[in-house]
């Protein structure tokens, strides 16, 4: 299915990344968005209060973002699509409707563009601290999508992704930008809606006597209904049985659980979204994302010159870790160096894939602003040491 | 007891069914309320409600929160949802949004709306968003053990009030009156006739709508109180009502055993929030204003 020409502005545009963003969530289909004021990503929802009324759906602004992130899952099972912007504190206040989200299978997509923290930290800059969070910040064992975007274009394309993945998988996916992505203005070409690939709610063809919501497909995923279509159906957070209703046995648990986890496996493996430069010789691979792995690139290219066997794995999707990836690098390389705006988050992630094979190198930094190219260069030179 | 002396000799006809049965999941009972627990008494009402104003069942749709009463939406055989703790309301806010021929209705407890969820009521109420709000009141935390809820009056013993309560507590119809709400009623569970035609007249209300239900826990409130069973709740519920339409809300509040003021107390029309969206945009975009369309398409 292809986007709905309504929501396109196709063309060549000047866009900074939270505006470029708005742009993706109109051209996927959303139709649908609460939000609560936070800097430094306000300027989202704002886009789309100014553009929504032209073309048909709804922004509404909520009293907090408690609010803001369950309202658009109530407007999902309207049989909209929805989304919430948020940024770390707000982000914060969001955790439990994840949660909800990834329980009862809801398909939206929340975006945080990161900010300094802890707690109200530094509201016009920027970090990577987020990252943990966007994975375990719900109570829990569950499972969700996490996409990190290091340019405006990409805040335009991977927020269709995240629609389109968010329907696919029946999952909530967190678009994971930071203060810099957001807020740098560039080129951003947005596509005819014919060349924008759309994914359609899967709504099922069963009739309500036989429906039932939590059935898994073959692909481990249910598929779905809107309210007042007549299925009478029942959604809830608690654990639950395929019918939808409150089921608290081990049984029950454990196999739901377990296949809100496993359905998103392939992201991880064959569906991992990731850029890949100079790994065939590579002797040290950085590993980065968002904003970060802009300034990686540059440190690679200084490298290169160098005579250093650098290589660049810039990671797209960051939930599900890519870490079969990571893993089959690790019995080639001799390190990887891990440059991330955090004291050292997804460092962790690469450690567990290499398993000892190749050194880690995290080259943390608590946020603000970004790394110096000659900074990361430094931790590759010590690698190939 | 002989096993044999239980069976009935007869066969009960399908018309003496009671006529609630098609509106609730009855593949889910018995339900979790206690013996005497008023809640299944507001639901008998809202069923009734439902059958007498011809609504088209496959666009009611409830929303609940966490507590007892959250679990409403669990045993009505319509589109249901049980959210998280607090915030039936923005859900249910979301969900009217994107499909507005959905009747919405909000079926919680005090202490979900009042407490943790205050804050979306309020703001829900001064947008005059068109969502019915049932609140059984039980004046406790009930499934977590009778806990001090906003609504718990003063003297009360609960679970985490040993020598008694001594905040004030909220009246929750004034709150609902002062935030804008289009409708406010309060009834008790004796009151089963007035709730059941309360529910039926906001069912065909536009706006904001309120009901207040005051609604006996045996186990956790009247018990530990000494207040007695289910039954002498009733006698207190029958003796101490008095009914006064359109009674001064602020006047309205509850005590530990005095007088309940129930009624209608308010009843106007403003206009709802998709008609002040719709309009607010017509007028500043003429015909560029796109009537909204969120419901998305499968292929």
């Amino acid at each position: 299915m292809h986007a709905d020409p309504k929501g396109v502005l196709t063309g060549v545009h000047f866009l900074d990344g939270d505006h470029a963003c708005c742009e993706g969530t109109l051209a996927a289909g959303a139709r649908f968005s609460a939000g609560y004021p936070i800097t430094p990503s306000t300027e989202v929802v704002e886009r789309f209060a100014w553009r929504i009324p032209t073309v048909g759906g709804i922004f509404i602004q909520m009293e907090d973002e408690l609010a803001a992130s369950i309202a658009i899952q109530g407007a999902v099972w309207g049989g909209a699509k929805a989304f919430t912007v948020t940024s770390g504190p707000g982000f914060s206040l969001m955790m439990e409707h994840i949660g909800y989200a990834a329980m009862t299978e809801t398909p939206c997509v929340f975006v945080n563009v990161q900010r300094g923290g802890p707690s109200t930290g530094l509201p016009t800059l920027p970090a990577q601290a987020d990252m943990m969070q966007a994975k375990w910040g719900s109570h829990g064992d569950y499972s969700i999508i996490a996409l990190c975007p290091n340019s405006p274009q990409e805040c335009f394309d991977l927020t269709v992704t995240a629609f389109n993945l968010a329907e696919e998988f029946r999952t909530p996916v967190m678009m994971m930008l930071d203060e810099c992505v957001g807020h740098m203005t560039e080129k951003v070409v947005i596509p005819e809606a014919d060349q924008i690939a759309v994914t359609p709610r899967r709504f099922t063809k069963e009739p309500a006597e036989t429906f039932r919501l939590f059935e898994p497909q073959s692909d481990k995923v249910p598929d779905m209904v809107k309210a007042g279509d007549g299925y009478r159906f029942h959604v809830t957070g608690l654990t639950h049985d395929e019918r939808g209703y409150p089921n608290m046995t081990v049984d029950v648990q454990d196999r739901s659980v377990r296949r809100l986890h496993d359905k998103l496996a392939p992201i991880a493996k064959e569906r991992a979204l990731f850029e890949a430069e100079h790994l065939d010789d590579a002797e040290v691979v950085v590993v980065s994302y968002g904003i970060t792995s802009r300034v990686a690139q540059r440190a690679v290219q200084l490298a290169r010159a160098k005579g250093i066997k650098a290589g660049k794995f810039r990671i797209i999707s960051a939930w599900p870790f890519p870490a079969p990836h990571i893993a089959e690098l690790a019995a080639r390389v001799k390190a990887f160096v891990v440059p991330e705006l955090n004291l050292g988050q997804m460092v962790q992630e690469v450690e567990r894939a290499a398993a000892g094979r190749a050194r880690v190198i995290p080259v943390s930094h608590a946020g603000g602003t970004v790394h110096q190219p000659e900074t990361i260069l430094k931790a590759i030179e010590e690698a190939v040491r | 007891m002989n096993e044999a002396t239980l069976e009935i000799p007869y066969e009960i006809p399908v018309d003496a069914r009671n006529p609630v049965e098609p509106f609730v999941r009855m593949d889910r009972m018995p339900h979790i309320w206690c013996p005497g627990c008023g809640i299944g008494t507001t639901v008998n009402c809202f069923t009734r409600a439902l059958l007498d104003s011809q609504a088209n069942l496959d666009k009611v749709a409830v929303v609940s929160g966490i507590g007892c009463t959250g679990r409403v939406a669990g045993y009505a055989r319509l589109d249901s949802f049980h959210t998280t703790h607090g915030r039936a309301i923005p859900f249910a806010t979301g969900l009217k949004l994107s499909n507005p021929e959905l009747q919405v209705v909000v079926y919680s407890g005090d202490g979900d709306l009042f407490a943790i969820g205050g804050n979306h009521f309020i703001h829900a109420a001064r947008r005059n968003m068109d969502i019915k709000v049932i609140c059984v009141n039980n004046l406790t935390y009930a499934m977590t053990g009778g806990q001090t809820a906003p609504t718990t009056p003063g003297k009360v013993i609960s679970a985490t009030s040993p020598y008694g309560v001594y905040e004030p507590a909220f009246n929750l119809v004034s709150l609902a009156e002062a935030a804008g709400a289009a409708y406010v009623a309060r009834w008790t569970t004796y009151h089963v006739k007035q709730l059941a035609r309360s529910m039926q007249e906001v069912l065909a209300k536009k706006g904001f709508c309120f009901i207040e239900v005051i609604s006996p826990c045996p186990t956790l409130y009247q018990r530990r109180n000494k207040m007695g069973d289910g039954l002498d709740t009733m006698k207190y519920y029958k003796d101490a009502s008095k009914v006064r339409h359109g009674a001064r809300t602020s006047e309205c509040d509850l005590t530990r055993s005095g007088e309940i003021v129930v009624g209608k107390f308010v009843d106007r029309d403003r206009p709802d929030y998709l008609e002040l969206l719709q309009n607010q945009m017509t007028e500043t975009l003429g015909d560029r204003y796109a009537i909204p369309e969120v419901t998305c398409c499968s292929e």
